[in-house]
């Protein structure tokens, strides 16, 4: 597999990181100074987190944010509140950054919220609102979310042959019991160090019940292995971890997801990066990430029953049409094929389709057989 | 024709009982007709349906008699209105019950021996020869209030009347004779006082505005008439009530100065519910009025009598052929041997000599021919050429419209709105009579807005209250396509929204549809004229609401700028230690420099009517009130921002005091304007007297009250020119 390779990002102390945060945030806030005092409209350049500015990079197949930005300007009627909005977040940055904490998401739209002086109106109508402000404001300020000291909710599992060190706190990956590691929001090295990693490849499944039925087969202890999960799309930090495992360890890995337009897009966006992410694919694409299963003919050849088909309703086919006319699924015909195949059969089909088959199918033999055939999309 | 249909009636009685009935005997039955018996017998052509209108119609004959009257003789008319409760212990349900009206003017009075056949004869009048414009044309009305008292009560009509000053003054009372069209004197005395004493002291309003010089005094009424007539009838508010007349009569005309004394007992309405939604639309009029223990008093809008107006003669297109024929033949007999020639230039207007002669030549006869040459087929070519020939339209100086400055000060003065347009027409000509149509229309403010608009209309400055929709004016407003001017209209119907539109017509004979001169006819040329003038108001409007759209929308942008200006200067200083005051003051001015045209549009059309200076009606007819409008602008800022610590508040605006003061009001005006629906809602509810409630207090001299109001809306438009930091949409948000 893969050779081990450098960490793209140079290793920076926190500190030192934590600074260049504060520093772009006193510079956003002194041009906004600078143009109010001289009569000029204040603004803050957000680039544009849309398909149409999203570029796909067949070099290094991921997907990169393009260069169209947009002006958030104070006078203007429908960009007023979020450049009031973008302020108070960089302001509650500000203030973590000193304070050297961390908030989540929520704490977040807490920290910003007040009612504006003189009116009835809030802040922030909702945590919708503030996360879209956060969103910008990463990529505005060309910062990570953890650099801006804000994480997520948990939201994704880790079992196999791996010892990491998270905090402080050595975690042996291979006795978490049933339930196990939950994956942080936040996984860059100053938090989770690679101790010791004897497998040899990561199983990344969609979902909480899949991954229960491989580490209770004790599935990552007989193939040598990681295996995670990520609750239908992964979070930042599960796809984070990933490409650490697969860059900084060189470890290969294959994902289980279910056969339909959903499954197809997290496999996407594992591989290349997401649309509203795009800009930090750098750091989260697994350009070699494999596509296991479960595929279109796998209705034959396991010899499901009728019972497991699940039709395609209108919002499938058209989702599963923009999918493969998605440039970098366009030119790839294993993939044409799979998303026509899933057309033709008109319907999806779960990965827990195949304990219909036995209970322990798709851990002792499915799985297997794949990794032993090498029979995945790629 | 009564006594006619009777006489048919009694026929066949008689048939039975004598078979010979032959024309002879026929004949001793036949006589004349009185017109007085024919009119008490129907009333209602008269105006008399019903004890209500009966009171108003004796009234709105009184007022416009002494409103003639007193131009007549160019005397400023000061009119009271009397209504005296003769049985109040009546129940208030009581479908009618006796007053006595009595309504003094200072007027040139009437000689004594003319006392009778003004008072006490129906068509007896010096109007109804003439073409000259005035209220009353026919002769009927004060005759037949005193026949529709006598009637009903049994008693005659009291009259005061004093035609020189320092001379005593005559008392006279009179009951008519319906048989013979003659007035009976009962009473006849000369006095010293007038006006008479006992009506200063009726009741404590009186009294009090007694004392001020301000009702009945003496010198107000060097000479004058008094008319009392007592009725059975009924007084009661709301549409169609003598206070509307009278608010109208006051809004037509703003050189009269008017106090009201209505009863003390009112009559309570019967169907509540029609009433409560026409009293709202009648508070939604409210008056520039003061009410002072019930006595109300319209004040004097303006000093200038109306334009004096010459007496024409006809136009040749305005006659027909047998008036034609009679013409000629009371020539003759006047100018005997008079020729053709003479004839067409003295008895017609718009004659010249040359198409005097130019007549003749065309019917075949000299300039020379004798009137009294003339046959009946040469005065049908003679009215044939006048049909065909060019002639110049009748001359206009026998009207004398309301104008376009006093019209508008008129709405002003009545209607509370936001936008004020008029407009008066050139003078057109209907069946040979010159009439002009006048229009004004007023919108927003507190008038209601989900309501059809009301329509006032006026003939000669008098208010037509009844019988709307056969109006003339009122198939007008319906064809006029509001739409145009972004009102909300019904197919073929009144436009919606928060506007009353007043129609005037002035003409030298204005064509009613019936005696009780309700409604103006539907001549073509009439309607025609009423809808230019109403598309006229109409496009001024539709022009302005485009503007204030524009305005709302720019105000709107400029509170949404101010509200998060707060929070930006505070993160700023949070992150980098700018000084927040110095950033919020920057883009505030920003702020107010980019959505400017909320204060452009206020400024641009700001002409209000100047009253100092009579620089002949206003260009365009608008005037707009500002502190109707702009709270709307700033509604939604209306509570004032709360202070911001940042630190550094010491230096405080110095006009705090003002800005405060003008944010207040233009927060109640902003309630206003923008719940006028509910707010009409809240009134409905509460009685009309109290429900008229903004009535807004005249500060000084009544008469001067319009023009302190217009003084005073004008001064506050000004304040707020843009740039001028005190202006109350800068600072007070903040400190």
């Amino acid at each position: 597999m893969a050779k081990q390779k450098t960490p793209s990002a140079p290793a920076r102390t926190k500190k030192e990181r934590d600074a260049a945060t504060e520093k772009k945030i006193v510079t956003l806030a002194t041009d906004v100074a600078k143009r109010s005092l001289a009569g000029n409209e204040p603004i803050v350049r957000v680039p544009t987190r849309t398909k149409s500015n999203t570029l796909w990079n067949k070099k290094k197949g991921i997907l990169q944010m393009g260069p169209a930005a947009q002006e958030r300007g104070l006078f203007n009627l429908s960009q007023a509140k979020s450049f009031m909005q973008t302020m108070l977040h960089s302001s509650s940055i500000k203030d973590l950054i000193a304070a050297e904490k961390t908030l989540s998401l929520r704490g977040m739209f807490y920290k910003g919220l007040h009612t504006v002086a003189g009116t009835k109106e809030k802040t922030f109508a909702d945590q919708d609102e503030s996360d879209g402000i956060l969103e910008d404001l990463e990529v505005s300020l060309a910062a990570l979310r953890e650099e801006l000291h804000i994480f997520a909710k948990k939201a994704g599992t880790m079992v196999g042959n791996i010892t990491i060190i998270d905090s402080g706190d050595e975690i042996d990956c291979r006795r978490m019991g049933s339930g196990g590691y939950a994956i942080p929001s936040i996984v860059e090295p100053d938090v989770i160090k690679f101790k010791k990693c004897d497998a040899k490849f990561v199983l990344h499944v969609e979902k909480n019940t899949v991954w229960s039925r491989f580490n209770e087969d004790r599935f990552w202890e007989k193939h040598n292995c990681i295996l995670t999960e990520g609750g239908g799309q992964p979070p930042r930090g599960v796809r984070r971890l990933l490409r650490r495992l697969n860059e900084e360890l060189g470890l290969p890995v294959y994902c289980l997801l279910d056969c339909d337009p959903w499954g197809h897009y997290i496999y996407s966006v594992i591989k290349q990066g997401s649309i509203s992410l795009a800009f930090e694919s750098e750091r989260l694409a697994i350009p070699d990430v494999k596509y296991l299963g479960i595929r279109a003919s796998d209705y034959r050849a396991c010899g499901l029953s009728d019972d497991v088909q699940i039709a395609l309703n209108d919002t499938d086919i058209k989702r599963a049409k923009e999918i493969a006319a998605y440039p970098w699924f366009e030119g790839h015909k294993g993939w044409q094929r799979e998303i026509a195949g899933m057309l033709n059969n008109g319907f999806k089909m779960e990965v827990e389709s195949l304990i219909t088959k036995d209970i322990s199918y798709v851990t002792e033999t499915y799985v297997p057989e794949r990794l032993k055939a090498k029979d995945w999309l790629e | 024709m009564a006594a006619k249909e009777a006489a048919v009636v009694a026929e066949p009685k008689k048939k039975s009982a004598t078979p010979k009935v032959d024309a002879e005997s026929m004949a001793t039955r036949q006589r004349d007709i009185s017109v007085s018996e024919f009119f008490a017998k129907n009333r209602h052509l008269l105006g008399f349906d019903n004890p209500r209108k009966a009171m108003l119609t004796t009234i709105k004959e009184a007022v416009d008699n002494s409103l003639d009257a007193c131009e007549e003789a160019e005397i400023l008319p000061e009119i009271a209105v009397i209504i005296e409760d003769l049985e109040p212990t009546r129940p208030a349900t009581a479908k009618s019950s006796r007053y006595r009206v009595t309504v003094v003017d200072n007027g040139p009075g009437i000689v004594r021996k003319q006392v009778e056949n003004i008072f006490g004869r129906l068509l007896y009048g010096s109007k109804f020869h003439r073409l000259k414009m005035s209220r009353g044309q026919q002769g009927i009305g004060i005759s037949a209030a005193g026949m529709y008292g006598l009637i009903t009560t049994g008693r005659p009509m009291a009259i005061f009347t004093k035609p020189k000053a320092g001379q005593p003054t005559h008392h006279i009372e009179l009951a008519m004779n319906t048989k013979t069209n003659r007035a009976e004197v009962t009473f006849d005395k000369e006095v010293k006082v007038f006006p008479p004493d006992r009506l200063r002291n009726l009741t404590a309003g009186t009294r009090a505005l007694a004392e001020q010089s301000g009702f009945l005094t003496a010198e107000e009424f060097p000479t004058g008439t008094s008319v009392s007539i007592e009725l059975d009838g009924k007084y009661q508010r709301g549409r169609g009530s003598v206070d509307e007349f009278l608010e109208l009569t006051a809004i037509a005309n703003p050189h009269a100065r008017i106090v009201f004394v209505p009863p003390t007992r009112v009559t309570e309405d019967d169907e509540p519910d029609v009433l409560t939604a026409a009293e709202a639309s009648a508070a939604a009029v409210a008056k520039v009025t003061t009410e002072t223990n019930g006595v109300i008093v319209f004040p004097r809008g303006v000093h200038e009598l109306p334009r004096e107006t010459k007496e024409i003669q006809p136009h040749p297109k305005g006659i027909e052929l047998g008036i034609l024929l009679q013409m000629l033949k009371d020539y003759e007999a006047t100018e005997k041997g008079g020729t053709l020639f003479k004839f067409l230039q003295e008895c017609f207007c718009r004659v010249s000599a040359s198409t005097a002669s130019g007549m003749c030549e065309s019917i075949g006869l000299t300039s020379r021919t004798k009137v009294a040459d003339i046959g009946p087929p040469q005065a049908e070519k003679l009215f044939k050429v006048f049909q065909e020939s060019k002639l110049a339209p009748p001359p206009t100086d026998c009207l004398a419209p309301i104008g376009v400055r006093q019209l508008l000060a008129g709405m002003l003065k009545g209607v509370r709105a936001e936008f004020y347009a008029a407009s008066s027409r050139e003078a057109d000509v209907y069946r040979g009579r010159p009439f002009q149509i006048e229009a004004a229309i007023a919108f927003g403010g507190e008038l209601p807005g989900d309501e059809t608009a009301r329509v006032i209309r006026f003939a000669n400055r008098v208010p037509l209250l009844f019988q709307q929709s056969a109006c003339s004016s009122f198939k007008a407003v319906s064809e006029t396509g509001w739409k145009n001017y972004n009102l909300s209209q019904p197919r073929g119907g009144i436009p919606v929204g928060p506007l009353v539109i007043m129609i005037h017509m002035a003409s030298v004979w204005v064509p009613f549809t019936s005696e009780s001169k309700e409604a103006i006819a539907d001549y073509d040329e009439i309607r025609k004229e009423m809808k230019l003038a109403l598309m006229e108001c109409g496009r001024k409007l539709g022009t302005y609401l485009r503007k204030r759209q524009r305005m709302r929308r720019e105000g709107l942008r400029r509170d949404v700028f101010e509200r998060y200006i707060g929070e930006i200067a505070k993160a700023v200083h949070a992150i980098m230690g700018a000084d927040p005051k110095a950033i919020y003051d920057a883009l505030l001015e920003q702020a107010n420099a980019r959505t400017a045209v909320a204060d452009q549009v206020l400024d641009e059309d700001g002409k209000v009517i100047k009253d100092e200076e009579p620089s002949g009606p206003d260009d365009d007819g608008v005037l707009i009130v500002h502190d109707a409008i702009a709270p709307a602008v700033a509604q939604l800022s209306s509570t004032p921002f709360a202070p911001l610590d940042f630190g550094n508040t010491a230096k405080k605006q110095s006009g705090a005091g003002v800005t405060g003061k003008s944010n207040t009001s233009s927060k109640a005006g902003s309630k206003a304007s923008s719940k006028s629906g509910s707010k009409s809602a809240a009134r409905a509810n509460s009685k009309p007297d109290s429900a008229a409630s903004p009535k807004r207090t005249a500060k000084k001299a009544p008469e001067s009250a319009a023009r302190t109001e217009l003084r005073a809306r004008a001064a506050k438009a000004a304040s707020r020119k843009p740039g001028s930091n005190k202006s109350s949409n800068d600072g007070p948000r903040l400190f």
